[in-house]
């Protein structure tokens, strides 16, 4: 056993390099630093880290299967509760899930966990080692709207039951958030995204691109026409918000969704891409989750000195400490507790500043963070050429408006039930951000997989 | 990938397409638009559908060359195939969801500039379809860019031409064919829609305030996925954000904000200047140039 206090340190890029490229940051592990590690684990009989892991892989038997060398052991203990496996470990808040409850953590660092999860997906893809089978086909058809992390979970769980499972995306490629809201260098699109898909397809499921239900198709016409016994919303929440303050339909302010898709999904930073991308000199990026700093990283790669402008302080942060960690070694600049309330524009209405206000924290809300409250009269004036709103998003209302009986809350989001995603529709089931509104990857897949196992039971009338 | 079944050069800068696309043929209404994507690195281009054909299960579309894309766009021969095509996207037009009472106690006029008359065609077509004849004013700059007449006369009560130049029809732009219509033929319309450019619009919406015909206007600002994901798209109407790919594209002409959505269009001039150059001249310009980085 590795008795260290602290975890096998990880390859990483150097910041001053990544800074200027769109390769993955972290390198992850290799074959012999993954079993040091993987030495780490205790094995404990009672595992905390499986309950703070959202779709309880047994992560003790698949940290055991490193350390005897048998990687496509652990992959096989990892596929009986994931399907995304190679994201997960690249992007889940391992920090507040896993991580967070693993004993080793107590005295001194939790085991990586997500670092090990990686390496064995990794492995896995670089062996041609598929883990997952198709069942017996059952002859039902379910249609799954959306091919998000919810949405590839539930059609490979359905597919594993023996169901026909046709997936409905309306963009051109599948993949959800994963393809077109996080960038490459946390994510690789080709090398890992893509592959990842795959192997959900080689389980029989069918991606139909280019669809958008509620135009091209609505749920109504899965059900009544198109022959499909259950359909799975797994829509996302894509809607973006802006902050309505003067100045915000000037040039050079895009929301984060923009900004992002258009430099990753369209891929508008490669020279022989069509779809243009314009970046500023001095970018400001205001709010502080994964998609700020996902969105402030990007346009530092593109070359602009980036400003993030949060109006808590750096305790509140959402995004993942990770991320802000990366994001300051790259350079980015935190402007914390303040908040935007102008955009100036120049005489060819670009953006040219921003009046800011500085804020202070006030007594605790209702979510039991402390509230920002304004300065009086502290403000001043920030130039820059450029604005990235990143402030949430919420459920597209589409869906909603052209489902007769499908209800929603006051937030636009899907009302489903936890444990099996049943929506007020017969036969209609719903997980992911659609129903959370903007979440995690790894939730997003625990109710794709929740409402694979709901849509069983309705299907054979055991509910 | 999605088949192209025939290409039509009208005139100038301006093609006709049709495409197999099942999806989109079995739902569209007027009004609508769809997005079309060549090549795995291309740009997705909204297009309003010009007509379509439930049976053959195609759509048509016309096109402007003006930028990267649709001069790409412009070399596909019938057979050749489009990477994307997906829709359809935006709302009908009002009409679709108003009763057939309703509308044949109306009196509209089309207005249509330029590549316009594409868009107005089908709403036209539809009219005549449900026994309501309706008027269209036709706009170009000059008679060799004046397309889609024949079609049009073939639906509408009246079509009046006009060109800024006056080698065909009425010289003149379209503003002043409906002033003439109203205030010396005594015309009365109760609505009116305005398709083409956006300065075109934008004047066409100041003549109908005067003369007190509320208006109907299709907004085409730069979109990204047309499915409202991410604001590209956004105008304001009344004092209001609007993302035009889900609440639009079409909206009350009266309460359009045209001056912010012309600066909007503008946003990515040097670019799309600089993938033309590329485009039409090698890589030996746009990549090379160190004076336009
Ligand atoms: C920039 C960014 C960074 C993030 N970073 C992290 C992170 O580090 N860790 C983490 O855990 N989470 C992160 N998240 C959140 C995470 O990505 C989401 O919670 C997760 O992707 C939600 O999955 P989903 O399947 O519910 O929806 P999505 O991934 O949003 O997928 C929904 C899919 O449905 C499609 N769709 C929508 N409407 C329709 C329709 N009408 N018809 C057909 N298809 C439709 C969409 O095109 C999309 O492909 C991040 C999010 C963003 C935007
Ligand atoms: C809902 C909608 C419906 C449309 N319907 C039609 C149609 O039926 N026929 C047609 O020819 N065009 C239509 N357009 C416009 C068409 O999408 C653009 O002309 C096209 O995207 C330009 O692509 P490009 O790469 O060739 O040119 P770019 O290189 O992108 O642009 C060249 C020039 O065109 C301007 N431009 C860019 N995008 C647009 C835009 N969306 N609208 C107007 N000007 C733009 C730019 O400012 C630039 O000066 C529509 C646009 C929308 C949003
Ligand atoms: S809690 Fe930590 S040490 Fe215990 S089994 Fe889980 S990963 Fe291993
Ligand atoms: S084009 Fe993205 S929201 Fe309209």
């Amino acid at each position: 056993m590795n008795n260290s206090m602290t975890r096998v340190p990880v390859r990483e890029q150097d910041a001053k390099v990544r800074a200027t490229n769109f390769d993955e940051v972290c390198l992850g592990y290799n074959d012999e630093e993954a079993v040091l590690e993987a030495e780490r684990c205790l094995n404990c009989k009672n595992p905390l880290c499986m309950k703070g892991c959202p779709v309880s892989i047994h992560i003790p038997d698949f940290i055991t299967k490193i350390k005897e060398k048998d990687i496509a052991g652990a992959a096989d203990v990892i596929a009986l509760s994931s399907a995304l496996p190679a994201v997960c470990g690249r992007v889940c808040p391992q920090e507040t899930q896993c991580e967070g409850k693993c004993v080793r953590g107590i005295k001194g660092e939790a085991v990586s966990i997500g670092k090990l999860e990686r390496y064995v997906a990794d492995w896995a893809r670089e062996h041609d080692y598929v883990a997952a089978k198709a069942g017996e086909p059952n002859g039902k058809k379910v249609a799954v709207i959306g091919s998000g992390p919810s949405g590839l979970t539930c059609a490979g769980d359905l597919a594993k039951l023996g169901y026909d499972v046709t997936i409905f995306e309306a963009f051109h490629q599948p993949g959800g958030v994963l393809v077109y809201g996080i960038p490459e260098f946390r994510l690789p699109k080709d090398r890992v995204v893509r592959p990842e898909i795959e192997n959900v397809k080689k389980l029989g499921v069918k991606i139909d691109t280019n669809v958008i239900v509620g135009r091209s198709l609505t749920i109504d016409d899965l059900l009544n026409d198109e022959g499909f016994d259950a359909v799975f919303v797994g829509s996302g929440a894509g809607l973006p918000r802006f902050m309505n303050i003067p100045g915000e339909s000037a040039n050079g302010v895009y929301s984060a969704n923009e900004f992002l898709t258009r430099n990753n999904l369209m891929k508008a930073f490669r020279e022989d891409a069509d779809t243009p991308i314009k970046v500023g000199k001095k970018v400001v990026v205001v709010g502080g989750g994964n998609v700020a700093m996902d969105a402030a990283r990007t346009a530092l790669r593109l070359g602009a000195e980036v400003h993030v402008v949060y109006r808590r302080s750096e305790e509140e942060l959402p995004a993942r400490v990770e991320e802000v960690h990366h994001a300051k070694e790259e350079g980015i600049i935190f402007d914390l507790l303040q908040n935007p309330v102008e955009i100036y524009v120049d005489e060819n209405d670009w953006v040219k500043g921003m009046k800011i206000q500085r804020m202070k924290l006030g007594e605790p809300d209702a979510s039991g963070r402390r509230r920002p409250e304004e300065i009086p009269g502290d403000v001043y004036d920030l130039d820059c050429d450029m604005v990235i709103m990143s402030l949430g998003t919420s459920p597209n209302p589409l869906i909603k408006q052209t489902t007769e009986g499908l209800d929603t809350n006051k937030h636009g989001c899907i009302i489903a039930k936890e444990e099996n995603g049943q929506t007020s529709k017969t036969a209609v089931f719903a997980g992911g951000d659609a129903v959370t509104g903007a979440a995690t990857v790894i939730l997003a897949m625990g109710a794709g997989k929740a409402a694979a196992k709901g849509i069983d039971d309705f299907l054979n009338g055991r509910a | 990938m999605y088949e192209i079944t025939k290409v039509e050069h009208l005139v100038d800068k301006d093609w006709l397409m049709v495409v197999k696309a099942p999806f989109v043929a079995k739902k569209c209404e007027p009004g609508q638009f769809l997005i079309v994507k060549l090549g795995e690195l291309g740009e997705r281009i909204p297009l309003t559908i010009a007509d379509y054909d439930r049976e053959e299960e195609t759509i048509t579309i016309v096109f402007q060359v003006v930028g990267a894309s649709t001069e790409k766009m412009s070399k596909l021969k019938a057979g050749d195939c489009f990477t994307d095509v997906v829709g359809p996207l935006g709302k009908p037009s009002e009409m679709i969801d108003t009763p057939i009472d309703e509308l044949k106690k109306q009196s509209i006029i089309f207005i249509a500039g330029g590549v316009g008359a594409a868009p107005v065609y089908p709403q036209v077509k539809w009219l005549h379809a449900h026994g309501i004849e309706a008027d269209v004013i036709l706009g170009a700059r000059s008679k060799d860019l004046l397309i889609m007449e024949d079609d049009l006369r073939k639906v509408a009560a009246n079509v009046y031409v006009c060109t800024d130049d006056g080698s065909y029809g009425d010289k003149g732009v379209v503003t002043d064919i409906l002033k003439k219509l109203v205030n010396e033929q005594g015309k009365k319309y109760t609505q009116c829609i305005a398709i083409g450019p956006v300065i075109m619009m934008k004047f066409a919406c100041l003549t109908t305030k005067d003369l007190g015909i509320p208006t109907i206007v299709s907004m085409n600002p730069i979109m990204i996925d047309g499915t409202g994901m991410c604001g590209a798209c956004r105008l304001v109407v009344g004092d209001q954000v609007k993302f035009a790919c889900v609440d639009g594209p079409e909206f009350d002409g009266h309460l359009v904000d045209f001056d912010l959505a012309m600066k909007r269009q503008r946003q990515y001039k040097d670019e799309e200047g600089r993938a033309m150059l590329a485009l039409q001249e090698g890589a030996t310009h746009s990549g090379g140039c160190e004076a336009d980085k």
